[in-house]
């Protein structure tokens, strides 16, 4: 680990997967996410992989093989998007309940229909409550560290838990960034060789994936959110070590300019970078504007939230998904709710963004954190907004 | 036949005593799947991974949090059993090749019924068999979806009755064949697809064992009686069993590499009213309909005996 190496992010993605030495990767062709596999499969077809790559008939059987690869006490890898995801959806809920560490790349993709190839965040909040644990990425050099970071937290003995690392499809997935790439013998020192805890061979005989009838059922769903909820402990602590380690520091929410923020700006994945402009040229005319940018998504961060938001007067949470008829984004709700009981707590709004691939400059945040500074004083004037609609 | 006679002195000394799948589990009386399985387990033997598709034998199987099952098992959904197979298998080979597990082959088994086989789960199936994964595919067919309640599947027979093409003043029950899936998964190029039946249980083991050999995939289509749905007396499972071979509705044959082989063949078939006459789901069949059923059936199985008899295997082939 040394100098910067430009790269399109979504092979910088596969290249520090390659690096943790999965066994088994499954994947299934979806734009935008598709460079990742393909990528691996380089890779392994280079020979600096050894590995076995599943060409599957479908994202379906993609998490299908992950699971039974997983099962049998192989690292598994694979990647998605959008529909991709949802055919998976029936899968998807199963891996966190059999507790298998399967690490999935979400190239961000909005759901059909109408069709459309580009980012917003509607397919990972389909999934919102499967169990697993769900992260974003904000750039480049976060996409790399968390790859290799959620092999990492996925394993550990306290966890065993699935997680989906999420990077916005094409703002991140086919752009070039320069980024640091740790090397082989400081991932596997990072990153010990997985040692499931139970595995289908005939060495040592076990049943995966029994039924469950009501008396037991409810104690499996209580199982389930204790560990994912446990999990933060674990991810804080793979975070420090990796901050120790490579000197990048990961928190749940980060925050940027936040000192005296009276308006906040709540952004996730890559769109928080554009913010970032936005909140330096309002603090240059003088408004106290700050941002927060989600990090974790499950388990949700809720003391870090609360901590984050003192002071504030305003956050004026950035969905990229709808949810329907709804009480706004679907962050938006769980921030929201996040601060309900809370004595001094802020106006929450919600504002939907960046839909389908509508870009998100820089003019936008600006008009977004002047609305949540007027309506702070005057009051809320909608449950929420689907920002930017040409012709309202 | 002499065959039938000697079963009972020779087959205790042919099968293994050793139980896979163990007895308290929760099937019905009668249930010609669980019968198949068990000796399945058997002409498997321990070093085998089971994965099974969700389905009766699954439910009954593995309450929790009791197992049946003595050899390692997984299921994870109803139309994967071929992918999460296909996982297994990668999973265990690149163990295996570097050195983190014993190095000695396993053989993943996906097992599914006849909705997780036809339907659902066929292109899984398909998929795993054109990639050529290292292993063994049995479906278990009952001939419609049981677990849920009887209802119509691709595997449900012309005629037959089901919950969701019930017979009633415009319908006569199923009015479409079933699909031969065997020949599908031959067309695949599987180098061993069989059929095989729980009322012949040696023909069944060895298949299982021929199959299990295999380097690659390989396909076994077991008939298997279920009293509850098909509506017949529990103690008759087995003699259903041998009636659907006997009068040529389910002809027992392999195909090794292309070269087709019957591995039971009746001197001469019986009439088919002789099975469907004991079968509820059968009952309101008309003599017009049993024809027709007699007709396709001869159809069938003489086209099946000119496969054997015209038909070379791949080695024959090269020229």
């Amino acid at each position: 680990m040394s100098e910067r190496i430009g790269m399109e992010i979504a092979l910088a993605a596969a290249e520090a997967v390659a690096l943790c030495r999965p066994d088994v990767i499954a994947a299934y062709p979806i734009t935008p996410n598709t460079h990742v596999p393909e990528h691996l499969s380089d890779i392994v077809a280079e020979g600096r992989l050894d590995a076995d790559f599943i060409c599957v008939e479908s994202e379906h059987s993609a998490l299908s093989a992950c699971c039974g690869a997983s099962g049998a006490g192989a690292r598994a890898f694979t990647a998605t998007s959008s529909q991709g995801l949802l055919y998976m959806a029936e899968i998807v809920p199963i891996v966190s309940s059999m507790r298998l560490p399967v690490v999935m790349i979400i190239g961000n993709r909005a759901l059909s229909g109408p069709i459309n190839i580009w980012n917003d965040h509607s397919d990972i909040m389909s999934q919102r409550d499967a169990g697993w644990i769900s992260m974003f990425a904000a750039n480049g050099q976060e996409v790399v560290d968390m790859s290799v970071q959620s092999f990492k937290i996925a394993e550990h003995r306290d966890v065993m838990l699935p997680v989906n690392l999420n990077l916005d499809g094409f703002q991140l997935t086919h752009v070039v960034e320069p980024m640091m790439f740790p090397n082989q013998e400081e991932v596997d020192a990072f990153l010990p060789e997985y040692k499931p805890y139970a595995a289908v061979h005939p060495d040592n005989i076990v049943s995966m994936g029994t039924l469950a009838l009501p008396e037991i059922f409810n104690e499996c769903m209580k199982a389930n959110d204790e560990v994912l909820k446990g999990s933060k402990k674990v991810i804080l602590e793979v975070w420090k070590e990796w901050e120790e380690k490579f000197g990048r520091s990961y928190k749940p929410v980060e925050s940027y300019r936040t000192e005296g923020a009276e308006v906040l700006l709540f952004a996730i994945g890559s769109m928080a970078e554009t913010a970032e402009v936005a909140v330096d040229q309002l603090r240059d005319k003088g408004m106290k504007v700050g941002l927060l940018k989600l990090r974790l998504w499950r388990p949700f961060p809720f003391e870090e939230i609360r901590e984050a938001v003192k002071g504030a007067k305003v956050v004026a949470v950035l969905d990229r998904a709808v949810s329907f008829g709804g009480p706004g984004g679907p962050v938006f709700s769980e921030v929201r709710s996040a601060l309900y009981d809370e004595k001094d707590r802020p106006m929450v709004i919600s504002e939907i963004i960046g839909l389908g691939g509508r870009d998100v400059p820089v003019g936008d945040f600006v008009k977004i954190a002047e609305k949540a500074a007027r309506v702070a004083k005057t009051g809320p004037e909608e449950e929420y907004e689907i920002f930017g609609v040409r012709g309202s | 036949m002499n065959i039938v006679e000697n079963f009972d002195l020779y087959a205790p000394r042919l099968v293994d005593k050793e139980e896979h799948f163990s007895a308290g589990h929760r099937a019905c009386q009668g249930c010609g799947e669980a019968l198949a399985i068990r000796l399945m387990c058997k002409a498997l033997g321990k070093d085998t991974v089971i994965v099974n598709a969700t389905g009766c034998m699954e439910v009954i199987s593995t309450m929790y949090p009791t197992t049946a099952w003595n050899l390692p098992w997984i299921h994870v959904a109803f139309p994967n059993s071929a992918s999460v197979g296909a996982g297994v298998e990668a999973g265990l080979k690149v163990l295996r090749r570097k050195g983190k597990i014993a190095d000695r082959k396993v053989k993943t088994v996906c097992i599914g019924g006849d909705g997780g086989t036809f339907d659902i789960g066929f292109q899984a199936l398909s998929g795993a068999m054109e990639r050529g994964h290292d292993l063994l595919y049995v479906c278990f067919d009952n001939e419609a979806y049981m677990n849920t309640g009887i209802q119509r599947s691709g595997a449900t027979p012309f005629g037959a009755s089901t919950t969701t093409n019930p017979t009633g003043a415009a319908s006569q029950g199923k009015n479409e064949w079933k699909k031969n899936i065997a020949e599908i998964i031959a067309a695949h190029n599987v180098p061993y697809v069989a059929t095989a039946c729980h009322s012949y249980p040696l023909d069944f083991m060895n298949k299982v064992k021929k199959a299990r050999e295999v380097e690659g995939p390989s396909y076994i289509h077991c008939l298997t009686v279920c009293p509850t749905g098909w509506r017949t007396a529990s103690e008759e499972t087995i003699k259903l069993g041998r009636l659907a071979v006997e009068t040529g509705v389910f002809p027992l044959y392999e195909i090794e590499e292309g070269k087709y082989r019957m591995t039971i063949k009746p001197d001469k078939l019986r009439p088919v009213e002789d099975y469907l006459k004991p079968q509820g789901r059968f009952r309101h069949l008309t003599p017009d309909s049993i024809q027709k059923i007699q007709d396709r059936v001869i159809m069938e199985y003489n086209k099946l005996l000119d496969k054997v008899e015209n038909l070379h295997s791949w080695d024959e082939l090269k020229g």
